[in-house]
């Protein structure tokens, strides 16, 4: 080998040595990690850890199986990402030493978990085999298992699942129509409510970031189902109900995402299913107060944390635009096309940035929430879920 | 022109149609095919998972269309299943290109 081209493989060597270093930039330097988010890579079964101050990957971690509609939730000192692969992986990182801590594989298909209000438990919403299971996050050793029976021997995939006060976990059951409250105050062994006939094929649910609203969507009706966990004796009631009727729904090419409904000003906004329209519900009455017509199918429409704004995107083949809502007055006040699947929207605590995942032209975004400027571009494959450590203090994240 | 030459002429062209058929049967031109690649791995796979072991929607591996014909999978591709969330994809998709996705999940379908 000639001495130039030495000079450049040690070159690139030390170039490789230096990203797959931990987090620390030198071994001993103190970091918080109030300002961390991991960014799932669909396809290639990683995610990148970020820096959302410096706007900078620190580390690229693989190994993390069927990544395809992943999230994350975040133990409660913001250290350690739980995320939940669709394969039924169970994937417990370490953001500081950006390596993975443990994984199990808990299930052979799976959608998403919710971690307990003291940390201590991660639970774990599946597909096949239909229930929740939940396991210590220290260990990842199992703590319960929730089969989600009906009709006698018939288990339903269960969606929906959320973190609720107490040390409850509520899930709702997708092919029997019902809500399941558990509770694990009293230890492993938890106590569980049934609500049953909740609606017709519940595809998704969501609990408010205060803890008290419980509300799943209904894919077979024109409505939703929404349960007062401040009530006396909690009980599911329709709300909404034939928000379409009589008019013809286009195809849904993609479910609407509830999680992140904006709740602001009073009023809830959320996607219509197959109408290129935002409800506006009266966030008192749960009464609907109103459309916005909007570019295409709503997938997410997520509040910027103060409430003033409302962000959302929008199912194929119309997902290459943003469009922005001011709460206050319903209008839209912005419109950009940021690129072909722009799937996923993640506010900054305080909601001066936001991060969006542009997947088909394999970026991230992150943009000015005020000036609406872009201010950074990250390379990321075939990026969807952006998840900021601030998620560990919330309620339903 | 001689006989045998317009013979040929003719069946040579014949033949070009056949061939040209035969194709657009099996095959679509290949940016198309890269397109509805991407579309059922990351679209498609929303519902029944990217690697499309099935997630809300059912599993399509080959093993478990065995008992489909590709017109049948085509058809629930274009039309939908009512009061199910799959969606017609008519529209969005032709015959052919319904047929192609049909035949590639029955074969286990490209990365």
């Amino acid at each position: 080998m000639k001495r130039r081209e030495f000079l450049k493989v040690t070159a690139l060597g030390t170039a490789a040595a230096a990203l797959a270093s931990p987090v620390q930039a030198c071994p001993g330097e103190l970091r918080g990690t109030g300002d961390l988010a991991i960014i799932i890579e669909r396809a290639s079964g990683s995610v990148v850890i970020v820096d959302t101050t410096a706007h900078e990957i620190l580390h690229r971690v693989e190994g993390l199986g069927d990544l395809s509609h992943a999230s994350a939730v975040y133990s409660r000192d913001e250290r350690y990402a739980f995320i939940f692969g669709r394969d039924g992986g169970l994937t417990k990182l370490d953001l500081l030493e950006g390596v993975i801590a443990k994984r199990i594989l808990q299930a052979g298909n799976a959608i998403g978990g919710a971690i307990s209000d003291d940390g201590k438990l991660v639970a774990v919403s599946n597909y096949k085999p239909g229930g929740v299971r939940v396991f210590d996050t220290a260990t990842l050793e199992p703590v319960a298992d929730i089969p989600a029976l009906y009709d006698k021997d018939k288990r339903s995939k269960t969606v929906g699942l959320v973190d609720a006060p107490g040390q409850h976990f509520i899930f709702t059951l997708y092919d029997a129509g019902e809500i399941w409250i558990a509770d694990f105050s009293s230890g492993s062994d938890p106590k569980i409510t049934r609500h049953k006939g909740i609606g017709d094929l519940p595809y998704d649910a969501l609990i408010t970031g205060d803890g008290r609203h419980y509300i799943a969507g209904l894919f077979g009706e024109d409505g939703m189902t929404h349960i007062d966990l401040w009530a006396d004796a909690p009980a599911p009631r329709r709300i909404l109900s034939g928000y379409g009727r009589g008019e013809k729904k286009l195809p849904v090419y993609k479910m609407p995402h509830l999680e992140g409904w904006a709740q602001a000003g009073g009023h809830f906004l959320l996607p219509a299913v197959g109408r290129h329209e935002l409800l506006v519900m009266d966030a008192g009455t749960f009464k609907e107060a109103g459309r916005i017509p909007v570019h295409g199918q709503p997938i997410f429409a997520v509040a910027r944390p103060d409430g003033r704004q409302a962000w959302v995107n929008f199912a194929h083949p119309l997902n290459d635009t943003i469009q922005i809502v001011d709460v206050p007055s319903l209008k839209i006040i912005h419109e950009f096309k940021p690129g072909p699947a722009a799937l996923h929207m993640e506010f900054s605590p305080r909601g001066h940035e936001v991060w969006l995942s542009v997947r088909d032209s394999n970026q991230v975004h992150v943009y000015d929430t005020s000036t609406f400027k872009k201010l950074a571009v990250l390379p990321a494959q075939s990026p969807s879920g952006i998840f900021m450590t601030a998620r560990a203090h919330r309620i339903g994240l | 022109m001689q006989y045998h030459s317009i013979i040929w002429l003719l069946l040579s062209s014949l033949m070009g149609i056949c061939l040209v058929t035969v194709t657009s049967a099996l095959a679509l031109d290949e940016t198309r095919e890269r397109k509805l690649t991407h579309l059922v791995r990351q679209d498609c796979g929303s519902c029944h998972g990217m690697t499309l072991k099935g997630g809300l929607g059912g599993p399509l591996l080959p093993g478990n269309l065995n008992g489909f014909e590709s017109e049948g999978i085509a058809s629930i591709i274009l039309d939908g299943v009512p009061g199910k969330p799959m969606p017609p994809w008519q529209g969005e998709l032709s015959k052919e290109e319904a047929l192609w996705i049909a035949d590639n999940l029955k074969k286990g379908f490209p990365q």
